[in-house]
């Protein structure tokens, strides 16, 4: 009876704002019940309040420009912007700048400050401050491109106060993805201060718990956020998140397994969205057996991509062949068929005609992957190859596999960026996150003619060429883009999906 | 760990002094504790070899149409978030479970007896040192010494092993010892000397047999703190490695699925008991029997 009066309540709640993502949420989710129809309803919207966001690793970095992982681009999204930033569309839009303007030639890129901007701490946005930033992320200042996209900026001028040049040593259509670079005040390289523009300021940062923010009060947006504080809390794993849920001591936590949403979904409000995650079994081209392209083959023939959509994504999720998230106009549909007898073929021909025995490393933090190398070690068992999974942390796993490269294969998820070419950079033989070893002349060549060009044809097309490569060389057995499963209290709103891995709080709002 | 065993061993003076007022009652009670302890762990031995042999199910075959069946005729306990086979995997589950038990109480056990004879007989500096160390690795939760080897060492099931049977040395030694210190007084001890019989063979030949009772209560205390520990080991995603089956890791990947699927966590949940429980009894049972015999 008192949930009838609940839903009473909430169900005549009058319907102003209807989130895009959220009436996008919930549809085609299993074991819906009456109470989801009302959850997609949004109350009015109520300023103030906090919430707690689950999050999956710890912070690597606070600075802007040097931290790496995906999971830390995530939050500080919430605290930078750049002179533009992304939309949930995966467009961009202006933000620190109020608009810009691009010359004929693609070198010039000329931006206008938007008027009255401030930092978090109440201080003006200069020109010098973007300079700072531009100089910083292009290696300018000193010689190290700190986004290895810009290095190809070839100065920041100062028009007036308000009117910044940015000018490139070589037109590339692209580049305008990466003008998301945070802008940071430019006393910050000696005060050491964590102070952006976005949405939220940061309040504290304990290693190993978690990110405190707070409302920005000079933010350029009126109105905006909504919240006065957001947590971004570090849970160990998929169990104490969903018991943190439970308890009520996180109201958003965006990374469920297929199995935890629909446990959750009375309770919660599930929503689901493709996410730019590539996950794969990463092999280490570098390291025998997978130095050798059939063996690489015979492990892409022996894994059924589908089976591990089914069992770990309940369907949700879209099977890839190749380093590229759908969605992109580049993208190509390919992939090995699973063809066990084919697998044994290549493998006998590889001089493996027993199998061999492998190791996959996995961090322990990301239930989907491991449950993924458990399925993957069952369907290698076919193939006549044994594999043994090594759960390890997070940090152990940075460490020693992404950036000490000592490991034989992996399950992970790379993400991607705005631009299609995030995925595609790092299978350049030198580049610095090519953690998997690949390395192939022909894709070097083509991947540093494209990255010059202007003309859109043929960028597309020579991206495409580029997923062919990966595909045909088996760099790696791509399986799955995952769906992003996020539950959220019931009573929270705005909650929007981003094509790019952020969790954009300043649109989310408590309702009633 | 250590708890259990000093409650066991007072209660036992307590016993003591009251078995060698009415002898009968001991041994009636004695006869309940061993036959139900002895009935349940021999029916675990024998669902262990089982295990190692046969399997209903291959314990990690995976069935995308059966994932979570609740228990049924062909499942009897149900089928977890793969498909797999539960029963299956319990008894995959047992036999690993049971294989680093023996294996930790045998590593512990083995040098356990060694060090602590050695020390009690001959007393002196070597014991001083080697006790001052042992008293160092019971001042740390055991779990941690555990967590702190297996993140040295690298997961998996014969580093559990390892770290485990590390851990068991110190009470072993500790209770070996304490025998060794008491018996070598006596004077069974003192006439074998006189007959000019050397250390090794005294310590092994004519104090170890008196020791064996004491030992067989330990061992089997050991064993359910074995299982205990492998099951929190691979509870913590440290122990044995996905996918083989151990009843701690079992636990631990049910914990998700409590609400929608709460079989997978209450079969491998009651086999722990279970298994903890028999030994548990079977150590009361021998212990009074033994006492019983003593008198």
């Amino acid at each position: 009876m008192k949930n009838f009066f609940k839903r009473l309540s909430l169900g005549c709640v009058v319907v102003m704002v209807l989130s895009v993502a959220l009436t996008g949420c919930a549809g085609g989710k299993k074991g819906e019940n009456p109470s989801d129809s009302v959850s997609e309803t949004t109350g009015t919207a109520v300023s103030g309040g906090e919430v707690v966001v689950g999050i999956q690793q710890d912070i690597d970095s606070l600075d802007p420009h040097l931290a790496t992982a995906a999971g830390t681009k995530e939050v500080l999204f919430n605290i930078f912007e750049g002179l533009v930033v992304s939309d949930e569309n995966g467009n961009v839009t202006p933000a620190v700048a109020k608009d810009y303007t691009i010359s004929d030639d693609g070198l010039t890129y000329t931006f206008k400050l938007r008027d009255g901007i401030k930092f978090s701490d109440g201080t003006p946005v200069t020109a010098e401050d973007v300079k700072y930033s531009i100089e910083r992320c292009s290696g300018l200042l000193d010689g190290t491109p700190l986004v290895k996209a810009l290095s190809i900026v070839s100065g920041v001028e100062i028009v007036d106060q308000s009117t910044i040049n940015i000018v490139l040593s070589e037109a590339n259509s692209e580049i305008i993805y990466y003008l998301t670079a945070e802008i940071i005040p430019a006393s910050s390289s000696e005060t050491g201060d964590i102070i952006g523009t976005g949405p939220f300021k940061l309040d504290s940062y304990v290693p190993q718990e978690g990110v405190v923010l707070s409302r920005n009060e000079y933010y350029w947006q009126d109105g905006l956020p909504y919240l006065d504080n957001v947590t971004f809390k570090i849970v160990a794993s998929a169990e104490s998140a969903m018991m943190e849920l439970q308890a009520g001591s996180i109201d958003i936590y965006p990374y469920l397994t297929d199995d935890q949403a629909n446990e959750l979904a009375a309770n919660f409000n599930i929503g689901s969205n493709g996410s730019n995650v590539v996950q794969g079994l990463y092999l280490n081209n570098a390291v025998a057996p997978f130095d050798d392209v059939r063996v690489r083959q015979a492990l892409s023939y022996a894994i059924d991509r589908d089976a591990i959509n089914d069992f770990i994504f309940g369907g949700r999720g879209t099977v890839i062949g190749t380093s590229m998230v759908p969605g992109y106009e580049c993208y190509v549909d390919t992939g090995y068929e699973h063809d066990v007898a084919k697998a044994k073929e290549l493998l006998a021909d590889a001089g493996y005609p027993d199998g061999f025995k492998m190791e996959i490393t996995v961090p322990s933090n990301y239930q989907m992957h491991v449950d993924t190398a458990q399925v993957i070690v069952e369907q290698l068992k076919e193939a006549g190859i044994t594999a043994t999974i090594k759960k390890v942390d997070w940090s152990t796993w940075l460490d020693d596999v992404y950036k000490g490269r000592n490991f034989e294969t992996t399950v992970c998820g790379i993400a991607g960026s705005l631009t299609p070419s995030y995925l595609l950079v790092r299978y350049q033989s030198t580049a610095k996150n090519n953690f998997v070893g690949y390395s192939n002349e022909n894709f070097d060549t083509l991947y540093t003619k494209i990255s010059t060009s202007l003309d859109s044809t043929e960028i597309t097309e020579g991206y495409r060429q580029l997923q062919i490569m990966l595909h045909d060389d088996a760099a790696s057995v791509y399986t799955v883009v995952p769906p992003v499963l996020i539950a959220m209290n019931k009573k929270l709103a705005g909650y929007k999906f981003y094509p790019i891995y952020v969790q954009d709080m300043k649109s989310v709002y408590w309702t009633e | 760990m250590k708890k259990v065993k000093s409650e066991s061993r007072t209660k036992g003076q307590i016993s003591d002094a009251m078995n060698k007022k009415s002898n009968k009652k001991g041994s009636k009670r004695t006869n309940a504790y061993f036959i139900s302890g002895a009935v349940i762990t021999i029916a675990f031995v024998v669902l262990m070899l089982v295990g190692l042999i046969h399997t209903p199910y291959d314990p990690n075959a995976m069935s995308g149409a059966e994932k979570f069946s609740s228990p049924s005729l062909s499942h009897i306990m149900g089928t977890d978030n793969f498909g797999r086979d539960i029963f299956s995997r319990v008894l995959k589950g047992i036999s690993m479970t049971g294989l680093v038990a023996v294996s930790t109480v045998a590593i512990g056990g083995s040098i356990g007896t060694i060090v602590g004879a050695i020390t009690g007989y001959y007393g002196g500096i070597v014991d001083e040192i080697v006790m001052r160390i042992n008293d160092a690795l019971n001042g740390f939760p055991s779990i941690l010494i555990a967590l702190i080897i297996v993140s040295i060492i690298g997961p998996g099931k014969y580093n559990v092993i390892l770290a485990l049977g590390i851990l068991f040395i110190p009470s072993f030694a500790r209770i070996v010892r304490s025998e060794y210190i008491s018996l070598k007084e006596r004077d069974f001890v003192k006439s074998a000397r006189l007959m000019g019989a050397g250390d090794m063979r005294i310590i092994f030949r004519h104090i170890f047999p008196n020791v064996r009772s004491t030992l067989f209560v330990t061992i089997t205390i050991g064993f359910n703190n074995a299982v205990l520990a492998e099951a929190g080991l691979s509870y913590l995603g440290i122990g044995i490695q996905p996918p083989d089956a151990s009843l701690g890791n079992m636990l631990s990947d049910a914990q998700s699925y409590l609400f929608t699927a709460p079989w997978y966590a209450i079969m491998p949940g009651m086999t722990i008991v279970l298994f903890v429980l028999g030994f548990s009894l079977l150590a009361e049972g021998i212990r009074i029997k033994d006492e019983g015999e003593n008198d």
